[in-house]
């Protein structure tokens, strides 16, 4: 925090709001606050985004908000796009938010790291080389799908759960994998 | 009575009955039972339209055992900022409590509407069961129901000529619930699921409504794809009212012009809605029927300006208009200067949370309809600027507004032009306005406002105030004022303690009163409570913190308040979240 007034006595011809004479000085918001003004920034940094958020403001129908097709995404990523993930095998499911991802790639990753325990366990069960297996996802209609034909933006909004198959079934699908 | 002279029994009681059935207001026959005590067992006798505005007023079994022959009830449950997800989702308004009590009491029921409660399948196969000659069945903003329950209605109500779905939450866990209308069933008179969110049989429904020689109004839901619509229209010709399904497909000009001669061959059409991901290629699709045209919603439809002036450009005999501020300024010119018989109008926000959207709706439109339109008298409108002057004409042009509900959409917008409150605007129109029953206000505004309104709005039954005020005297000239004020919901307002305590008696003269982030304490509801005995003071408070309501000292902040006059004494389905203070 620099001293307004200076050490080389500049300090009267500084420019700086407030009347003369007083020593309020020039106050850049981007400054590092000192200690005491942590709390105030808090509240400030809150109050701006309770401001962005204020509960039934505007007074609109909920499902008037949701209901043209960009915007029911969007609503549905501030929720979290929370799709149930099975891997044939595994004992137990879980979930994932799709909003989290950017893209198929990231995606396939995140599962990797989600399931590779369970990968190793049944690669080493069944003696294969464990890397068998598509991505498949259960789409609006209810029908089994490979996952990476069609947009991104359109798998998300149509994706209802996710299941990674394994072995023969897999085969199949697996020409794009 | 004077001297004992029994005069009402000059007449044999079904003379009286006559008379009494060219009273169908409720509030004339409510005067005419007050007379004496044999008025009071003939009218009870013969109404048999009955209208619960708010379902905990009155004990179910009290209503029913006093009007034994109703046929038709209307009943409301959770206070309208329900809509807005300011009350909790558990807060009550269970239709259970009045189903049981109906079945038991009025097994001839015939019709029944609901409005904003939580109705189970429980409710709903009861009613199918209980009701044997149940005819119109109407659920306005309700949830808790499933296709399931919907199912058990299609099934065994054997002379349903209404199923009317408006805006309700409805889980989809029988995608074949309409193949339960049995072919027996032939006398729909309406059928509205523009609300379901689930896929619908469409050949099940062409069947279902090829059958049905009365339809008058069919409003489909979004999964009712384009292609369909046609083969329904064919069927149904004589339709007064649609509702389409998703109005876009791959343009196909063999489509369009089977659409188009569909569309035209129903002659009686009236109004259209609908229009899910509508776009510009089947717009003129309705051409044809646009003179006809009453009513049009496309506040589902994505159309910009131009187009939306070349549809409604035709449709010179609208009375009402609901549409997306994707109209802007000049396509509401160009409203006003078609369509002159326009009743009442609505423009809702496509982008709600946007941050300055460049869509040039503003005050300029308001204006020019109600220069345009001398028989305008309901206007709901969302816009993001307005000015004192503009609210200044349109008072002026429009002294017949019932209704007004402006939403300048960011909290504490002021006149932007002068940069003042806009006390000045609403004043001017709730002094013009001689017959204003609805009132909505928004942006920048001080207790001025609140002062004209107790003085001149004299018929206000409804008040929705937010963001606005300066402190108690806002909310005392309201209470104070305002003779025929039945329903006011307030939030976010800085209004305390002493305008409420100072007016409670107006409290019992209301239906109710809702207040959220106000500045009210628990001590003057406790207060307010022990005063009134009529009335129940729920306290709502979600955040749960620290001690229990009952230990809570008197200063403590109340989060939400609901007041409501009620015969019915203290509910006993209170959530946790829900103190009633007595």
């Amino acid at each position: 925090m620099e001293d307004v007034k200076g050490s080389d006595g500049l300090g009267d011809t500084e420019l700086r709001l407030g009347l003369p004479g007083t020593s309020t000085a020039t106050r850049s918001a981007k400054r590092a606050l000192p200690e005491g003004d942590e709390e105030s920034h808090d509240e400030l940094r809150r109050t701006s985004a309770a401001k962005a958020q204020v509960v039934g403001w505007p007074p609109i129908r909920s499902y008037r908000k949701n209901s043209f097709p960009g915007r029911k995404v969007e609503a549905e990523a501030a929720a979290g796009l929370y799709v149930k993930v099975s891997m044939d095998g595994a004992p137990y499911l879980r979930k994932i938010d799709l909003g989290v991802y950017k893209g198929y790639k990231e995606l396939r990753e995140g599962l990797d790291n989600m399931f590779k325990c369970f990968s190793l366990e049944l690669s080493r069960r069944e003696g294969g080389s464990g890397s068998e297996y598509a991505i498949t996802y259960e789409d609006k209609d209810g029908d089994l799908m490979l996952v990476g034909d069609v947009p991104w933006e359109m798998f998300i909004s149509s994706c209802k759960r996710l299941r990674i198959m394994k072995g023969s079934e897999a085969r199949g699908l697996n020409s794009r994998h | 009575m004077v001297g004992g002279f029994r005069w009402a029994a000059m007449f044999p009681d079904e003379v009286w009955e006559h008379v009494f059935s060219f009273l169908p207001a409720d509030a004339d026959r409510n005067a005419a039972a007050l007379v004496c005590r044999a008025w009071y067992r003939l009218e009870r006798r013969s109404r048999w339209r009955v209208f619960v505005g708010n379902c905990y007023a009155v004990e179910p079994a009290a209503a029913v055992r006093r009007f034994p022959e109703v046929r038709a009830a209307a009943i409301k449950g959770k206070p309208h900022f329900a809509d807005f997800n300011l009350v909790p989702s558990d807060w009550g308004g269970g239709a259970e409590a009045w189903v049981e009590a109906m079945a038991e009491g009025w097994p001839h029921l015939e019709e029944l509407r609901l409005k904003r409660m939580v109705v189970s399948d429980d409710c709903l196969e009861l009613i199918a069961r209980c009701f044997k000659n149940f005819k119109v069945l109407s659920l306005v903003s309700c949830e808790g129901f499933s296709t399931a329950g919907l199912a058990a209605i299609a099934a065994n109500c054997r002379y349903l000529r209404e199923l009317d779905l408006h805006e309700n939450e409805v889980e989809d866990n029988c995608l074949h619930w309409m193949s339960h209308f049995p072919e027996s069933c032939t006398s729909l008179v309406t059928l509205n699921i523009a609300c379901l969110e689930g896929e619908v049989n469409v050949s099940v429904l062409e069947r279902l409504i090829g059958r049905c020689p009365n339809l008058k109004t069919l409003r489909l839901n979004h999964s009712v794809p384009l292609e369909r619509l046609v083969g329904l229209l064919h069927r149904a010709p004589q339709l007064v009212d649609l509702g389409t399904g998703k109005y876009a497909a791959q343009h196909h000009p063999e489509l369009f012009s089977r659409l188009e001669s569909a569309i035209a061959g129903c002659k009686n059409l009236k109004g259209l809605s609908g229009f899910w991901e509508a776009g510009p290629t089947f717009l003129p699709a309705i051409y044809s029927v646009c003179e006809g045209l009453t009513s049009l919603n496309l506040s589902y439809a994505t159309i910009q300006g131009p187009e939306l002036i070349k549809l409604i450009s035709r449709c010179k005999n609208l009375q009402r208009l609901w549409v997306m501020d994707l109209i802007e300024d000049e396509g509401l010119i160009a409203v006003a200067a078609s369509c002159k018989l326009l009743q009442e109008l609505r423009v809702f926000p496509s982008d709600p949370y946007g941050a300055a959207q460049p869509i040039s709706l503003t005050e300029h439109g308001l204006v020019a309809i109600s220069a345009g339109c001398p028989m305008l008298h309901s206007v709901l409108y969302f816009c993001r600027q307005m000015t004192n002057a503009a609210l200044l004409t349109v008072a002026k042009n429009c002294p017949n507004f019932t209704c007004f509900r402006l939403c300048i959409m960011e909290p504490h917008t002021p006149d932007y032009i002068t940069r003042q409150p806009l006390d000045a605007g609403f004043s001017a129109i709730v002094e013009s306005c001689k017959h204003l029953r609805r009132l909505s206000l928004s942006g920048l505004l001080t207790d001025l406002v609140f002062k004209s309104i107790g003085a001149s709005a004299n018929r206000l039954e409804m008040l929705s105030v937010a963001f606005a005020g300066d402190g108690d005297a806002g909310l005392h000239y309201i209470l104070s004022g305002c003779k025929n004020l039945r329903k006011l919901e307030i939030r976010d307002c800085p209004f305390g303690d002493k305008p409420l305590l100072d007016n409670a008696a107006k409290l019992e003269t209301m239906r109710s009163l809702w207040m959220s982030s106000c500045s009210v304490t628990l001590g003057a509801c406790r207060q307010l409570a022990r005063k009134m005995p009529l009335l129940n003071v729920e306290v709502i408070n979600e955040r749960k913190r620290g001690l229990p309501l009952e230990l809570q000292p008197d200063n403590c902040p109340v989060e939400k308040l609901y007041i409501y006059r009620t015969v019915a004494g203290p509910r006993s389905d209170t959530p946790s979240c829900v103190w009633i203070l007595r």
